[in-house]
């Protein structure tokens, strides 16, 4: 019983010390002012374009430091912020509509350490500046929607097979179809569930069929709601060119949305709000494109560019808007060809019925409308939005459509998924409100980070100097592990790509200080104990050690328990701090227990004391 | 050194019944401030508008006023915010769509002076939103104190149990009670940090529980009064100690932290000491009240943990 540790157990303890301060390290270098370019949905990135951003740059006298082409993103670094200011007007201007330059910090993480993985620990918003909104997809208007669509659909359907009903109607969440006899009912039930199998129907009496959505049903349409409302945000938000931005869903019905380094809120709430459609159009065949294209348009069309930038020539009647699809997928039709199919509303499959009628054989165009912002205000200081068309596909109609129909002719996979998230983005959304909005200036953010930082060392060296003046070497001892402990804490910080440091994560880091040298405590009053009971030195670090162990187990499991229900309870700020706690409480544990007892045992284990300085 | 060098133990348990009415007292203190004035709720649980803006020189609060009220937003709670230089304004949530505009609003109102006004931040929150949060709040409460119910009552025996849950309720009430009282704002942070008082008073009493267990497998002789002020008194050093370097950071913390901490440091200054009195106090003392003995912490099976010290009889 001399207090040895065994080789392996020093060598293993200093590499989890040294893997996690490795990964730590990315924090001290600082960040770099940056440029940062993606391409739109049209425009490649390539080593041409670096040239040609190169020679853009040294035309406008601007210094750079380092130019790259990665992960689909050109990262122009630069010396200063003014240089930055003056880099992103000047790309923004030449590069043109087809590319979306943002400003960003770069983390200036040296080469090697980058290709290990280490990156800097993500910083939340309040310590960035930026914007964080929650938006809740108005599900009422959701499902009325889809009531309405079923109202319209058996009244089509019921026609369409000559079952005579007297009427149909919403009521409450479920469709109430009225029929003159028991017999015609008793047909319509049979009729609409074998056609409809997520809906269930009951008899009600009084000759009345009630039908209602399935749990499923309603609940597949509420997570498609908000599917497709995330996609149509995240389109947006590349369009607002921010670096690292967060779409996630939240809950049910909440989807949030984090612009980090966004100044100016009312533009990127205005964006976020723009709308985007589609409209179905016929080619206009009767002309000839090369005299519009000279300038004799015929009145009712107009030319509409492709995505290749050729020019069409279009009917201008809308046959029909994009708001009556309901859904769009991608998929391969029985030749194993790419193809769409898409799914309208009751309204829009008559209208489509309607309009192509007489139309078979012919070209249909569908057209794709962003509302895009050209950066000018008008007098009221509100963004201008400029409608910009675009003909996302040409197809042949081959027979009258309905509600259901299918685009084939699609040049690969990745077009007909390209198609029918345009499709999709397209369609009607549901309505969104913000719920939440939290807006941090730069300047906060910045003064967050230094008063956080002071609160930090303030803490640190108020109790290494405690602990250092009350138990001596032994002090110095835990306060190498209490160094240890906050270099793990970063570096597992920075190596988990969840956790984010926000304000109350600093706290909870300040706090972590405080509490971890409780175990040392617990140790070393133990260690005392022993000695005043008469035991040797040697033996009182071993049942120091070994009773204080089962103590402290219990007291860190219990808090891990409170800080593990904060973390699944708690949002945003709330979860910053929990994870702090909990990744300071296992890595105190780990400091605390075994890495002061390696170095206790390496300082005084092994020969004969007579006395500790503790 | 060491701040206490006792030779006997130190009767705590004789002051049970001040520590009891003491307790009491607060307890229904607390409780009746929470009645009578309620918690100041801040923006994330009533929903509203925060507007923080920082003004180049010393901000003329008055002037603010009028021109927010001339501009339709007379309801405004302006106030500094950590310097003088800095203003808080705040707005009750209010009817119509374009509720989370109303910060740009303000903000351009303030600005049409031709004063340099910097936005530091703003906020917003519909009001189900704080609804949701005050109910989620709660919950996360109580299903924080149920799980460690049940951990500690299967890692020790139900007496302690119950002492630490009654403990911890009795901290989250006091500080709840404290915040009432001086009507600092309750916001997310500091539910956060009250939460993190639950996890430091936890921490103590455990600790103090463990050597209560301990001495009753280890001293033969001895009621049970008398091994729970051994006990303490044994655990007395570690306690005061660990409570010193808690308070030394939050007190780093609350001076150096900013004003956005001041309530989150405030919370857990107040919830480390009535945390120390508490896991003394009424954690123990419930267990003693519940009567506790030594045959309810004989290990059923022989244990490792503290055994190696003195065989077990």
């Amino acid at each position: 019983m001399l207090n040895k540790t065994p080789l392996w157990k020093y060598i293993l303890v200093l590499m989890v010390v040294a893997v996690c301060a490795l990964y730590a390290s990315p924090n001290l270098y600082g960040e770099d002012y940056a440029v940062q370019i993606s391409a739109g949905r049209d425009a490649v990135l390539d080593l041409p374009l670096v040239d040609r951003v190169n020679q853009e740059l040294a035309d406008a006298g601007i210094d750079k430091k380092s130019i790259v082409l990665e992960n689909e993103q050109i990262l122009v670094r630069l010396k200063d912020d003014s240089a930055q200011r003056l880099a992103n007007e000047t790309l923004a201007k030449s590069l043109g509509k087809d590319y979306t330059v943002a400003m960003n910090l770069a983390p200036d993480t040296p080469e090697w350490l980058d290709n290990l993985g280490g990156t800097p620990m993500k910083l939340g918003l309040d310590l960035r500046g930026g914007v964080h909104f929650l938006m809740e997809v108005d599900m009422n208007s959701v499902i009325t929607k889809s009531l309405t669509d079923m109202e319209g659909d058996f009244k089509t359907s019921l026609r369409e097979e000559k079952i005579r009903y007297s009427r149909v109607s919403i009521v409450g969440e479920s469709v109430h179809v009225r029929f003159r006899d028991q017999e015609t009912l008793d047909k319509a039930e049979f009729f609409l569930r074998n056609r409809n199998r997520d809906i269930t129907l009951v008899d009600q009496g009084d000759l009345i069929l009630v039908a209602n959505m399935s749990e499923q049903k309603l609940s597949e349409i509420r997570d498609y709601a908000v599917k497709q409302n995330i996609t149509i945000m995240r389109n947006r938000v590349n369009q607002l060119g921010v670096a690292e931005p967060v779409i996630q869903r939240q809950g049910a019905d909440r989807i949030v949305v984090q612009l980090p380094g966004i100044q100016d809120t009312a533009r990127a709430k205005e964006i976020l709000n723009a709308t985007a459609t589609l409209e179905f159009k016929m080619l206009d065949q009767e002309h000839d494109i090369r005299d519009a294209l000279n300038g004799r348009i015929p009145p009712g069309s107009e030319i509409v560019e492709d995505q290749q930038g050729v020019p069409q020539l279009l009917q201008k009647k809308v046959m029909l808007e994009g708001s009556h699809i309901i859904d769009a997928n991608a998929g391969v039709d029985e030749y194993g060809m790419p193809k769409v199919s898409i799914s309208l509303d009751s309204a829009g499959g008559s209208k489509m019925s309607l309009a192509t009628k007489g139309n078979i054989g012919k070209p249909m165009a569908t057209v794709f409308i962003e509302y895009k912002t050209t950066g000018e205000k008008n007098e009221k200081g509100k963004l201008i939005f400029v409608p910009e068309r675009e003909v996302v596909s040409v197809a042949t109609i081959r027979a009258q459509l309905g509600s259901r129909f299918e685009i084939t002719g699609l040049d690969s996979p990745k077009e007909a998924r390209d198609l029918s998230l345009l499709l999709r983005a397209g369609a009607l959304i549901a309505p969104i409100t913000i719920v939440e909005e939290r807006t941090v200036g730069p300047s906060l953010g910045q003064e967050n980070i230094d008063l956080g930082m002071q609160a930090i060392i303030w803490g640190f060296v108020l109790v290494l100097a405690f602990m250092l003046f009350y138990y001596k070497a032994f002090g110095l001892v835990a306060n190498v592990a209490l160094a240890a402990n906050l270099v793990m804490i970063v570096g597992v910080m920075s190596m988990i790509p969840g956790a984010t440091l926000t304000l109350p994560g600093m706290a909870g880091i300040v706090l972590t200080v405080g509490m971890a040298v409780d175990a040392n405590v617990l140790i070393f009053e133990r260690i005392r104990e022993e000695l005043r009971d008469s035991r040797s030195p040697q033996q009182a670090i071993h049942h120091g050690y070994d009773s204080a162990f089962s103590t402290i187990l219990d007291a860190n499991i219990t808090t891990f328990i409170a800080a593990l229900i904060l973390f699944a309870i708690g949002t945003g700020p709330i979860k910053g701090f929990s994870i702090t706690l909990m990744i300071g409480i296992a890595t105190s544990m780990f400091t605390a227990i075994i890495l002061t007892r390696v170095i206790v045992n390496g300082v005084w284990g092994g020969r004969r004391l007579q006395k500790l300085s503790i | 050194m060491r701040f206490f060098k006792l030779k006997e133990s130190v009767n705590f348990m004789s002051m049970r019944i001040p520590a009891m009415l003491l307790s009491g007292l607060l307890i229904i203190g607390a409780l009746v401030s929470l009645g009578v004035n309620q918690l100041n709720w801040g923006l994330d649980f009533t929903g509203g508008t925060l507007i923080e803006v920082g003004y180049e020189k010393p901000a003329q609060l008055d002037q603010i006023r009028t021109q927010l009220e001339a501009a339709n937003f007379g309801d405004a709670i302006v106030q500094n915010f950590g310097s003088s230089e800095d203003v808080l304004i705040r707005l009750a949530p209010r009817d119509g769509v374009k509720a989370q505009e109303v910060g740009d609003q303000v903000l351009s109102t303030l600005r049409a002076s031709g004063e340099n006004v910097d936005m530091r931040r703003i906020e917003f929150v519909g009001p189900n939103v704080g609804e949701e949060l005050t109910e989620q709040g709660g919950l996360a409460m109580l299903v924080a104190l149920i799980c460690i119910l049940i951990y500690v009552a299967m890692r020790f025996e139900w007496r302690f149990a119950l002492g630490s849950v009654i403990a911890l309720a009795h901290d989250v009430i006091l500080t709840l009670g404290l915040f009432s009282i001086l009507q600092i704002e309750f916001d997310l942070t500091v539910l956060a940090a009250v939460l993190a008082v639950i996890g430091y008073s936890l921490n103590d009493t455990i600790v103090v529980s463990d050597r209560i267990r301990e001495n009753f497998r280890k001293m033969r002789k001895g009621e049970p009064v008398e091994i729970i002020n051994t006990s303490l008194t044994q655990t007395l050093n570690r306690t005061i100690i660990t409570s010193l370097t808690t308070i030394l950071v939050l007190m780093a913390l609350f001076y150096k932290g900013g004003a956005l901490i001041h309530g989150f440091a405030t919370a857990l200054l107040f919830g480390v000491v009535i945390g120390t009195y508490s896991s003394i106090y009424v954690a123990s003392l419930v267990a003693l009240l519940l009567g506790i003995s030594r045959e309810d912490l004989m290990p059923t099976v022989v244990e490792k943990e503290g055994a190696d010290l003195d065989p077990l009889p």
